[in-house]
């Protein structure tokens, strides 16, 4: 087994070279200054508050697309209409987009040149380069990731269990409790891991929209980005060390979901 | 049309619901986008297209682009193939490890991998030495797009490739077949559509990356500046008839990729069903 030996070792070392290597040198990095000068940068008020304001957007893309991916995934896999694909298409859209250009959008909209710009400085409403900004673009670029899981699981699933138990005489909400709940419990998880992972890293669309205020409009990679470009390379890798933590968690939770989801299956 | 009655409750509600986050979050953003857009003049349009540095950072985002794609469908189809036919100690972890470009920030994946590449970094010491450099340079940006664009590939042939009937593969061995002649003509074919698939995700993703490529790239103009990057130095300057005139080319090209792969995906289902 010559070629089994050479495939292993070249997925190895491409496997090593690209992504375990990244991690490492995050982690030497951050810890060069010693474990003092760690913990000092990682509870620093700046970072504190960046990890707030991560956490608010993440939550946030989390609540929202959980709410629309499980109306969606129900409209469309339960019933028959015209313009079922569209309305697909529509939903997957905002993850084809450049996160960039996503940025770019709603500043168009809520932007300084946009018609809507009297009226939400009539309110008192800031949207760009401040916080609601930020949350919108999260829930962009994560919209499509829990419903995305959701429906292929409806589908498959099919309507035959939801009509018997409406014959029956069953409400809506009970039928989603007893009878559709438990078939996408671990989809719905999975979909959860996946939006909370983007959402927290996201850097291209909160990029734009954030004024880049330390301590106001700044999430941890924003963060990590300023530290960097100013040359506090040890302060920029400690901060970065928070969001591989949290990535290589959900990495681990990501697995477990899906070998107990399969299990089930 | 006779109105079908229909048996499951909450169409009113669950549609309602759909449609107007639906509408909030996507169809207004676009129509925004679209409104504005009719608003510039052709000649403007044109002429923030025609600039050299735009023009150059389209080269350098599609080359940059193509290259890792490229790159990725042949180390895609490696890592499925070691994942889904060879049985070794950690294939659990490597499995996992393949998520990790999905998981990892952008700009975490950014500023490590220029750490590691620079001429003082642990990769970027061994190659300067031959005086190739990597961070600051385009070798440097598909580097950072391999990195992104990896799970795209492996997870969209890893599945077809768990699939295959192994009877004509077991048939070819049979008669005499050398392993290379079994891939190419009776494995190959198989997971080539998912292979198209997964390389026109991972070749959309890469053309609009930006968190992980500005920092390896050194953004010098005209040579590592890519087009979300100037789309972004647009925005800065308030110049948002520049930033949206560039932004429709990115999405038209992101546009075409998807009817693209989307026209080889309908036609592959159509022959597997044979419905042609």
């Amino acid at each position: 087994m010559k070629a089994k030996k050479l495939l292993i070792g070249i997925s190895v070392v491409f496997l090593f070279l690209f992504l375990i290597l990244p991690l490492v040198v995050v982690l030497t990095q951050a810890l060069k200054n010693g474990w003092n000068a760690y913990v000092t940068t990682v509870t620093d008020e700046y970072t504190l508050k960046a990890i707030l304001l991560t956490l608010q957007a993440t939550v946030a893309a989390v609540v929202i697309n959980t709410i629309f991916g499980l109306f969606a995934a129900w409209a469309l896999t339960k019933f028959q209409f015209r313009g079922k694909k569209l309305i697909g298409a529509l939903i997957d859209l905002p993850v084809t987009v450049s996160p960039v250009i996503a940025g770019l959008i709603f500043v168009l909209i809520f932007g300084r040149q946009s018609v809507l710009y009297p009226l939400l400085q009539k309110l008192n409403l800031k949207i760009v380069f401040a916080v609601p900004g930020i949350i919108l673009a999260t829930v962009f670029v994560t919209f499509p990731f829990i419903s995305r899981e959701l429906i292929p699981v409806l589908e498959a699933q099919g309507t035959d269990e939801e009509e018997a138990a409406a014959l029956m005489g069953a409400k809506g909400f009970t039928i989603f409790r007893e009878i559709t709940f438990p078939h996408i419990k671990w989809a719905l998880l999975y979909g959860i891991v996946l939006c909370t992972a983007r959402a927290m890293g996201e850097f291209g669309a909160v990029s734009v929209l954030s004024g880049h205020l330390r301590g106001k409009t700044n999430t941890l990679p924003l963060h990590v980005e300023i530290l960097f470009n100013e040359f506090h390379y040890v302060e920029a890798f400690s901060v970065a060390s928070i969001l591989v933590i949290l990535s290589i968690l959900l990495l681990v939770l990501r697995s477990v979901i899906e070998y107990r989801g399969k299990k089930k299956a | 049309m006779r109105k079908q009655k229909r048996v499951i409750p909450g169409f009113g509600l669950s549609m309602g619901v759909t449609i107007s986050i639906l509408s909030i979050m996507v169809l207004i953003p676009l129509a925004s986008l679209a409104v504005y857009t009719a608003r510039l003049s052709p000649g403007e349009i044109f002429e923030t297209l025609s600039r050299g540095r735009v023009l150059s950072s389209f080269f350098v985002s599609f080359l940059t682009a193509l290259v890792a794609s490229l790159f990725n469908a042949v180390m895609g189809v490696i890592l499925a193939w070691v994942l889904v036919r060879y049985d070794f100690p950690g294939k659990q972890l490597m499995d996992g490890l393949i998520e990790l470009p999905f998981a990892l920030p952008t700009a975490v994946a950014g500023i490590s991998l220029t750490c590691l590449t620079t001429d003082q970094g642990w990769i970027g010491s061994i190659f300067a030495r031959w005086g190739i450099h990597i961070a600051y340079t385009r070798i440097g940006i598909t580097v950072a797009l391999i990195f992104v664009g990896i799970p795209f590939v492996v997870r969209s042939v890893q599945p077809v490739l768990e699939k295959i009937d192994g009877t004509y593969e077991e048939a070819a061995r049979v008669m005499g077949a050398k392993p290379a002649v079994i891939f190419r003509e009776v494995i190959f074919p198989e997971i080539k559509p998912a292979l198209f698939a997964g390389f026109g995700l991972a070749l959309g993703r890469c053309l609009g990356e930006y968190g992980s490529v500005v920092f390896i790239a050194g953004n010098k103009p005209y040579y590592t500046e890519i087009t979300p990057l100037i789309i972004m130095s647009e925005l800065q300057e308030y110049d948002y008839e520049s930033a949206t005139a560039i932004a429709l080319v990115m999405l038209f090209a992101s546009f075409a990729i998807l009817l693209v792969n989307n026209i080889i995906q309908d036609r592959n289902s159509r022959i597997a069903n044979g419905t042609r």
